[in-house]
Formats: structure tokens, C-alpha cells, sequence
């Protein structure tokens, strides 16, 4: 293997780097991990600057605009006195490429808040689960175990029913389903360290619960969190993307790439352009946070990397 | 075995009142009073107390529940509020589609996954490699609902006039219809569980059309399944590649597989006998949890080709606030994933006689 040479060189100087450095190291080496992060930047630069590349408003109709016009690109023939629409107008006169742009800010903020609240109230369960153990820890991983029973989407579509729908309630769900997996991941975490010795050690020096939690136990947790947690906004996006798509979820007029799908998914014969591009925009995200998860996974957890990549 | 069998079967018990738990949760929690939210604006405070009177929503919690879980054991599963008629119909109406359309969609993943998977691990790094593992990171990262609008503008459009033309949307063209099996095997005066059952086989079109002898509308009913079955399958056809991939190229590098090669085994019998048998436990196990997956991807994928099945029901059934219908549909689908994952775990002790004596 090519590798085999700079992981020598890696060995020796092993001690100057800490081993946050060295996983920094193996991801930027990771293939797909570089296409991950690339795809990223490109989307958190343009949710930066939504408001600099998005030439037309995304909420405000424009004038004198054909209803779902097809797009025109100067460069690709379309005469230059008709302003430029490189993904056309969409079905209430707007600019379908701003509106993707600004989407791009709503499809990341939906990402990591959803996963955020999982992380934190998961995180929160598994850690009680684990330390306490008995009845507490049973009945916390049994209920666990039932969210685990739906298949998550349909959960969250009934979850949705009962706060009603719109975007908050739809993270919301889509937040409380994702829990139970990070439950897991800390409770498993905690009950494997708790009893080591240098827990064990801190334990006889006089360290209380908390500092033992937070400090040496908790640490243990987080490559699997930070993986699968990039893994999860994947999915995140994905499913909120569905529930707007369902009209479950975001409002009109707001840029939710689900929700614009949605609309025009009966002009799709007509106005192809106008599911094309956001579906696309969906899939590049959630391609980018894939590949990333991946490439943590295999930078990380050298254990859990998958032989042949 | 038997054993194992009735363990796994007694394991299930708690799951399925936690599922009961957790739906009849989900209704109690819908924010403010119930009846207001059940009735709507017709709620007067007499209507209220009669209709809380009708559902008991005036006993304690608990007592409710019980009643609940009663009702659930006996197959009552409450009315329809939109369409005042048993949600048990609505469910022998509408899942047979459902899990026609899972069923295609788990056949075409993992027949092709499978393949794809096997290709991709013998030919390492070939361009049929390359070609899979890229399209397996893409097809993770698709929106289902995207890809079958896609799918339907190509075949449907793209394509129209060739033969490649595939109709996007209906369960069946215009004009067929199914003649219900129930007065076609004559048996009209069906109650309970019977009644429901030959509904079920006979709202499955395929099932129906076999019986029926139509093979018109057999091959009307499969065609208009292909796309939907294509945009279902493929998230878990991606899956089911890499992991398939993974796994056999782990399990191509150790001894055994050596030794195999090395006593002279054509290499058709290393793979079939010696390598593919220890790859299958991880591939069920994935075909089991994509189970999920493709469950939902019905869901939203019947809403895109306008299919006639839970998804659709579910999704009008929530946007007109009928409770009992979300209710019902959710508990089948769930008890559906338990089952699906019920036959995974069983099909491991088949497959590893290790996990039997566990």
C-alpha cells in the first residue's frame, strides 16, 4: 500500500502530536473525506454569503417574469436582454436560484439543531442510564428500545401530528427520534469505562460524580458521537426535507428545499427545473455531511473503518 | 430451535405495548382539549361531554389504556373520524398496496445490491468498482421522493413513444378495475378476522389478479410498479452494495479463503460456499434495518406516484387531523417493522447455528 511509508514516519514522531492532530491528519488523507469537506465549505460559504450570490430575493415575486419559466443562462444561448435565471422561476414568479441559495442556510441550521437537541438529551439519558444503572437504566433503554420499534420517519410523522405541523414541530420530531441511537452510544460508553481503573483511580482521589462523568468518562463517548452525529444530520436533513415535503413541515413561502420540491412536484412534467435543482441541492448536502461521517469514521475509530477503502 | 423460536416470539410482548404505549401517547399529548381537537369547531360543550363520554376520555389514564389495549387485541382499532367507518377497513383497503410496493422494492435491492456488491468485492477497484461505491455514496444521499419524480419525468416523458415508456402514476391504467374476492370465492357473510383477511388478499392487485385469472391486469399492476419499486429500493440497493463489499473483501483476505483457493477449489465454489456464506449474517442483518427505510420510502414514494396505500391515506388522514386513522396505520406499520426484524433474528440462528445456543 502507498500509505504504508508517511504512517512510518507518523510512528516516530508520534509524540510530538496529540491524537486530535493525528486524526486531523488521517481525515485530510481520507478520499472521500476530502470530497466530504470540500462540498461542505462550499455549502457553509454560500449560507454565509446567501445574501452577496443570491441575485433576486428569495421571498419577494418578481415582475414582469413568466411563471415557471424555464431557465435562461446567457452564456448558453439565452439573448441578452432577457435577465439571467440559471435555474429559472419558480410557480409564484421567483428566482429559483436565490431561493436555493438562501435554502442551503435553513437546510444547515435544520442539520445541527436537530442533532444538537439529540445529542444533548440522548447524551443526557445514556449517561444516567449508565451510571446509575438498574431500574432507572432499564426503564430509560426499554423505552429507548420502542422508539427503535417505528421506523424513524413514520415516528416522526405521527410525532408531527400530534404537535401539528410546521418547521419547529418537525425538528422537534425529527430530534426526538433521533435520540435513542445516542443514547446507546453513551450508555455503552459508560458502562465500558466506568469500572477501568483510572476511573477507578480518579474515583479514590475524591472526584465527584460530575467531574468522573464530564471529564473521564464522557471523553470516551465522543468519536462515536461526532461520527455517527455527522452521519445523523445526513439524515436529518433528509427526513426534514420529507416531512416539508409532505407539507408536514416548513411554511410557504420559506426556502426549504423539501417544501419547494413539494410545491412544484406536479409541474414536474412541465417545469422540470423546478424539482430538479432543489432535489439536487438536498442530495449535495447530505452527500457532503455521508462522506464526512465516513471519513471521521475511518479517521477516528481505526477500529470501525471499513477494509478496501 | 423451537426454543429459540418461542424466546424471541415471548421478547416481543413488551415491544408491542410499548408501540401501543407510545401511539396512544402520541394522541393524548395533541395540545389542548381532545375533543376540540377531534371535533373541531363543531365542539360544543354538550357535543364535548357526549363525545367524552362515547371514547371514555372521563376514567383515569390507566384505565383507558387498558380499554385501549383491549380494543387493540380484538382488532377494533376506532372510526375514521373524516369517513365515519372502521379504521380496520381503511387498513384492508389501503396496505395491501403498501406492502406490494415493499416488497418490489426489497426484491430489487437486494437482488441488485447484492450483485453490485459481489462485482464491486471481486473486481476491487476496477472501473465496476468505482462506478458502484460512487453511485452507492450518491444513492444514500438521494431524496426518495426526488428520485421517483425524476424516474416518472424520464419514463414517463423523456421516454414517451418508446417502448421503454412506463406509466407514472395509478396503481392501474384506467378502466381495470378488481372485483372483490369475497364474492368471487362467495363467501358474503365473512366477520372478524376472515372478513379481513380476504379483503386484504383480495385490495392486493397482484394477489387478486392471480386468483381471478386476469393476467391483463397482472401485467398492468406489475408495470405500474416498476418505477415506484426502482425509487423505493434504491437508498437500500446502496446500502446493501457497500455493505456486501465490505464484508466480503474483509472476509476474502483471511485463511480460510486461502486454504480454500489453495486445495484446489474453483474459485466459483470459494466464493458461493466459503465466502458468501459468512457475508450473509451482516447483509441480513442491513436488509432488516433498511426494512425502515423502505417502509417509509413507500410512504412517500406512494404520495409521488399517486398509489392508493398507507402513505397517501396517512398523509391526508394527518392534514385532516383524523386521529384514529394516523393512529392505526402507525401501530400496522410498526408492527410490520418488528415482524420484518422478527424474521431477521431468525433467519440467523438458519444461517449461524452458534446464535441458537446463546
Amino acid at each position: 500500500m502507498a500509505t504504508d511509508v508517511p504512517v512510518l514516519i507518523a510512528e516516530t514522531t508520534y509524540q510530538r502530536r496529540t491524537p486530535a492532530v493525528e486524526a486531523l491528519r488521517r481525515l485530510s488523507r481520507h478520499r472521500s473525506a476530502q470530497v466530504g469537506m470540500v462540498l461542505l465549505l462550499i455549502l457553509v460559504l454560500t449560507a454565509i454569503f446567501a445574501s452577496v450570490i443570491a441575485p433576486y430575493d428569495p421571498i419577494k415575486p418578481l415582475r414582469d417574469v413568466k411563471r415557471r419559466a424555464a431557465p435562461c443562462i446567457h452564456l448558453l444561448g439565452c439573448p441578452q436582454d432577457q435577465p439571467q435565471h440559471i435555474f429559472g422561476i419558480d410557480g409564484n414568479s421567483r428566482d429559483l436560484f436565490s431561493r436555493i441559495i438562501f435554502g442551503s442556510r435553513l437546510s444547515l441550521q435544520i442539520g445541527f439543531t436537530t442533532i444538537t437537541f439529540a445529542i444533548i438529551i440522548g447524551g443526557f439519558l445514556g449517561a444516567i442510564a449508565g451510571f446509575q444503572g438498574g431500574w432507572l437504566d432499564n426503564t430509560i433503554m426499554r423505552v429507548m428500545d420502542v422508539l427503535l420499534a417505528f421506523p424513524s420517519l413514520l415516528l416522526a410523522i405521527a410525532i408531527v401530528t400530534a404537535l401539528g405541523t410546521g418547521l419547529i414541530n418537525a425538528l422537534l420530531a425529527i430530534g426526538i427520534v433521533s435520540i435513542p441511537v445516542y443514547a446507546r452510544i453513551v450508555r455503552a460508553s459508560v458502562i465500558s469505562t466506568r469500572e477501568l481503573e483510572f476511573v477507578q483511580a480518579s474515583r479514590a482521589l475524591g472526584a465527584s460524580p460530575m467531574y468522573l462523568l464530564f471529564r473521564r468518562i464522557l471523553p470516551n463517548a465522543l468519536t462515536p458521537l461526532i461520527v455517527r452525529g455527522t452521519l445523523g444530520i445526513a439524515t436529518a436533513i433528509l427526513d426534514a426535507a420529507a416531512l416539508s415535503f409532505l407539507g408536514l413541515g416548513a411554511e410557504p413561502p420559506r426556502p426549504e428545499w423539501g417544501l419547494m420540491l413539494g410545491e412544484e412536484r406536479n409541474s414536474v412534467f412541465n417545469a422540470p427545473h423546478l424539482v430538479f435543482f432543489p432535489g439536487v441541492a438536498i442530495m449535495f448536502t447530505v452527500l457532503s455531511f455521508n462522506l464526512l461521517g465516513d471519513g471521521l469514521r475511518d479517521a477516528l475509530d481505526p477500529r470501525l473503518a471499513q477494509p478496501g477503502k | 430451535m423451537l426454543q429459540f423460536v418461542v424466546r424471541r416470539l415471548i421478547l416481543l410482548i413488551p415491544v408491542a405495548i410499548g408501540i401501543l404505549f407510545v401511539t396512544f401517547a402520541i394522541v393524548r399529548l395533541i395540545p389542548g382539549d381532545p375533543c376540540v381537537a377531534m371535533l373541531g369547531e363543531r365542539a360544543t360543550p354538550q357535543a364535548c361531554n357526549a363525545f367524552k363520554e362515547r371514547y371514555g376520555l372521563n376514567d383515569n389514564i390507566a384505565v383507558q389504556f387498558g380499554r385501549y389495549l383491549m380494543n387493540m387485541t380484538q382488532g377494533d382499532f376506532g372510526t375514521s373520524i373524516r369517513f365515519g367507518r372502521p379504521v380496520v377497513d381503511l387498513i384492508s383497503e389501503r396496505l395491501p398496496m403498501t406492502i406490494e410496493l415493499t416488497l418490489f422494492a426489497m426484491l430489487f435491492s437486494t437482488t441488485a445490491g447484492i450483485s453490485m456488491g459481489l462485482i464491486s468485492a471481486l473486481r476491487r477497484n476496477s472501473a465496476a468498482d468505482v462506478v458502484t461505491m460512487i453511485w452507492a455514496n450518491i444513492g444514500v444521499s438521494m431524496p426518495v421522493f426526488w428520485l421517483g419524480l425524476m424516474l416518472a419525468y424520464i419514463f414517463a416523458l423523456v421516454l414517451k413513444g418508446t417502448p421503454f415508456f412506463i406509466p407514472p402514476s395509478g396503481r392501474l391504467t384506467a378502466g381495470l378495475s378488481i372485483t372483490p374476492l369475497a364474492k368471487v370465492w362467495g363467501l358474503n357473510n365473512l366477520t372478524g378476522f376472515g372478513q379481513f383477511f380476504v379483503a386484504l388478499l383480495s385490495n392486493s392487485t397482484l394477489i387478486n389478479s392471480v386468483v381471478t385469472g386476469n393476467w391483463l391486469m397482472f401485467r398492468d399492476a406489475l408495470w405500474h410498479l416498476i418505477l415506484p419499486a426502482v425509487a423505493v429500493g434504491t437508498i437500500p440497493l446502496a446500502v446493501i452494495a457497500r455493505m456486501t463489499r465490505s464484508r466480503l473483501l474483509e472476509i476474502l483476505g483471511q485463511d480460510y479463503i486461502r486454504t480454500a483457493r489453495a486445495k484446489g477449489l474453483v474459485e466459483r465454489l470459494v466464493i458461493a460456499r466459503h465466502a458468501m456464506r459468512n457475508a450473509w449474517i451482516p447483509i441480513v442483518t442491513i436488509i432488516g434495518l433498511e426494512t425502515g427505510s423502505l417502509l417509509s420510502g413507500a410512504v412517500l414514494t406512494e404520495t409521488v406516484f399517486a398509489l392508493p396505500g398507507v402513505g397517501t391515506a396517512l398523509v391526508s388522514a394527518i392534514l385532516g387531523r383524523d386521529y384514529p386513522v394516523v393512529q392505526g396505520f402507525t401501530i400496522v406499520i410498526a408492527f410490520i417493522f418488528v415482524f420484518v426484524n422478527l424474521i431477521v433474528d431468525l433467519s440467523y440462528a438458519y444461517l449461524d447455528p452458534r446464535i441458537r445456543l446463546d
